[in-house]
């Protein structure tokens, strides 16, 4: 039976796989202990369990357990790394690289440290939403102390290849940071096949509870160092205070194992969804799908439906299916996706975009529901579309003189 | 956000969808907006020139559902009215009647725009001066 609504945003967070929540519930309850108090028992049943989490985190990403720091969250892991650098590498230089199509989380700070005299590179990326390597290697001087380009992009699910990128970075001596948010528990992500030094990623996007997520921060070869962004009382090796999070860490912990264990099977199924669903939405004129098709995570789409608006494109159906559009009139902003643009499609198109997620939990009969909803929806619209009417009868709309407001 | 039910009533079943004969010389367009701004409306009317009563008005629009809605409503409210009565739709009136929040306010903008540019229009086919809006 088809359950409604759908949800199709799983980039902006996935709901909390069942076996997560089992275990994490006698945390909340029994097992309420503070994982710094190290004389009774209630502390060491925590700590125990962190640092089971804590391996189970670092099995993931083929790290050491010791390279975990447990944070709030990706944004705090972002901002902890990008900061902590520029302040423990102030000695050596003040330059930083990274691309314009990266998360608010990244961005705002560096434009938070240009504040402070950093320098920063923001990297263009091509049609494709790629980063030109030989442009990377060059905007590394002997001031640049950290290069942070992610992973795999939240709107369109491009991966940057992060292999070469780690590559130049070292044998240029800079360190790599990456955002992998989006790729940890969805792709193969291994930091030390991928030469990354620190790495920000988050439970809420693999299925665990929100408010957890994780710095990678490498121990050895070269050995990195942040100054702290939170004091206090000394925890996760002195780099972010506060008492942790047991519960969430414990979840976000199963959440690691569980994508380990289900990454093949879950992958299989969903990019066949996924390729079904954009296979059907391709059939529509004039429907495009952004970014690269080819170095693209497995459940993500963004496809732009000239000559219609993406708000009004959703409130077609947005009663049944829940997802993201790169629409300005979505964001605050009222600007269209700022992604969209540096992958060089214009307003228009960005504003005529949606961006599909599909998860663990997606079905068949979810795609094809939502194949057919679209669909119509779409064509009811062009329809009502000026714009549409135009592209129909010939005339060439960038020759009109809009009225700007 | 939550759309009201006006709003959702007007984009479900928008009234006076089409394109009327743009170079007859009983009819006024008002096209407005810009695709890199993510709305454009196109706002018709035909007026009757012995009675300057507006006979008949269509839209379409690209745009989000609170565009859709306000120059839907627009087209309503026009029909029946003489152009003087038409150039005194305010944008505040269609913000009352669709219970637009703020972020929405520039719809109704637009879409008084709409009403003014295609009355301009009509009134230039027919040798008439341009009326200036004083807003």
């Amino acid at each position: 039976m088809l359950k409604l609504p759908i949800y199709l945003d799983n980039n902006a967070t996935t709901p909390m796989d069942p076996r997560v929540l089992d275990a994490m519930i006698p945390y909340f309850t029994e097992k309420f202990g503070n994982a710094a108090s190290r004389n009774h028992q209630f502390g060491w049943v925590a700590e125990e369990s962190v640092d089971y989490a804590r391996e189970q985190v670092a099995k993931l990403i083929g790290a050491d357990e010791k390279e975990i720091i447990f944070t709030s969250g990706a944004t705090e892991a972002d901002n902890l790394a990008i900061k902590g650098v520029y302040e423990m590498y102030a000695q050596k230089g003040n330059h930083i690289i990274t691309v314009t199509t990266e998360h608010k989380a990244v961005l705002d700070t560096c434009h938070h440290l240009e504040k402070q005299g950093a320098q920063i590179t923001y990297l263009k990326v091509n049609a494709e939403g790629l980063i030109d390597l030989t442009e990377l290697e060059n905007a590394i001087t002997d001031k640049t102390i950290l290069v942070a380009i992610m992973y795999a992009n939240n709107e369109v699910g491009v991966i940057q290849d992060v292999k070469k990128i780690s590559e130049i970075c070292h044998k240029k001596g800079t360190l790599f940071f990456t955002d992998a948010t989006q790729a940890v528990g969805k792709i193969p992500v291994d930091v030390i096949k991928d030469g990354i030094d620190l790495m920000a990623f988050s439970a809420h996007k693999m299925y665990g509870p929100k408010g957890v997520g994780a710095l990678y921060v490498r121990r050895k070869n070269p050995r990195v160092k942040v100054t702290a962004q939170m004091d206090g009382g000394g925890h996760e090796r002195g780099m972010r205070s506060g008492t942790l999070n047991v519960p969430s860490i414990v979840g976000f912990g199963k959440a690691c194992e569980i994508s380990m264990t289900d990454m093949e099977s879950d992958t299989a199924r969903i990019i066949k969804m996924r390729d079904k669903l954009e296979a059907g939405l391709t059939q529509l004129e004039e429907s495009y799908v952004n970014g690269s098709k080819e170095h693209r995570l497995p459940h993500v789409s963004n496809i732009s439906f000239k000559y219609v608006e993406g708000e009004g494109l959703m409130m077609g159906f947005n009663k049944n299916i829940a997802l993201s559009s790169g629409s300005a009139c979505t964001s605050a902003s009222l600007e269209p996706s700022y992604v969209l643009k540096a992958l060089g499609l214009g307003d228009d198109l960005a504003h005529s975009s949606l961006r599909f997620g599909l998860g663990r939990f997606t079905t068949e009969d979810q795609i094809d529901y939502t194949i057919k909803a679209i669909s119509e929806t779409v064509t009811k619209l062009r329809e009502l579309s000026p714009l549409w009417e135009m592209f129909k009868e010939g005339i060439d709309l960038d020759k009109i003189e809009w009225a700007h407001h | 956000m939550a759309y009201s039910e006006k709003v959702l009533d007007h984009y479900s079943n928008p009234k006076n969808v089409g394109t009327l004969d743009k170079n007859s010389n009983t009819v006024g367009t008002g096209l407005v907006g810009a695709p890199e701004c993510g709305d454009v409306m196109r706002l018709q009317i035909e007026v009757d020139p012995v009675t300057q009563m507006i006979t008949d008005a269509k839209f379409k629009t690209f745009g989000c559902g609170s565009a859709i809605a306000s120059s839907s409503l627009a087209t309503e409210w026009l029909k029946g009215k003489t152009i003087d009565q038409a150039m005194n739709i305010d944008n505040m009136d269609i913000v009352e009647e669709l219970a637009l929040p703020p972020v929405k306010i520039h719809c109704s903008v637009l879409a008084e725009d709409a009403i003014k540019s295609a009355i301009n229009d009509y009134r230039a086919k027919n040798g008439l001066a341009p009326i200036v809006d004083n807003h």
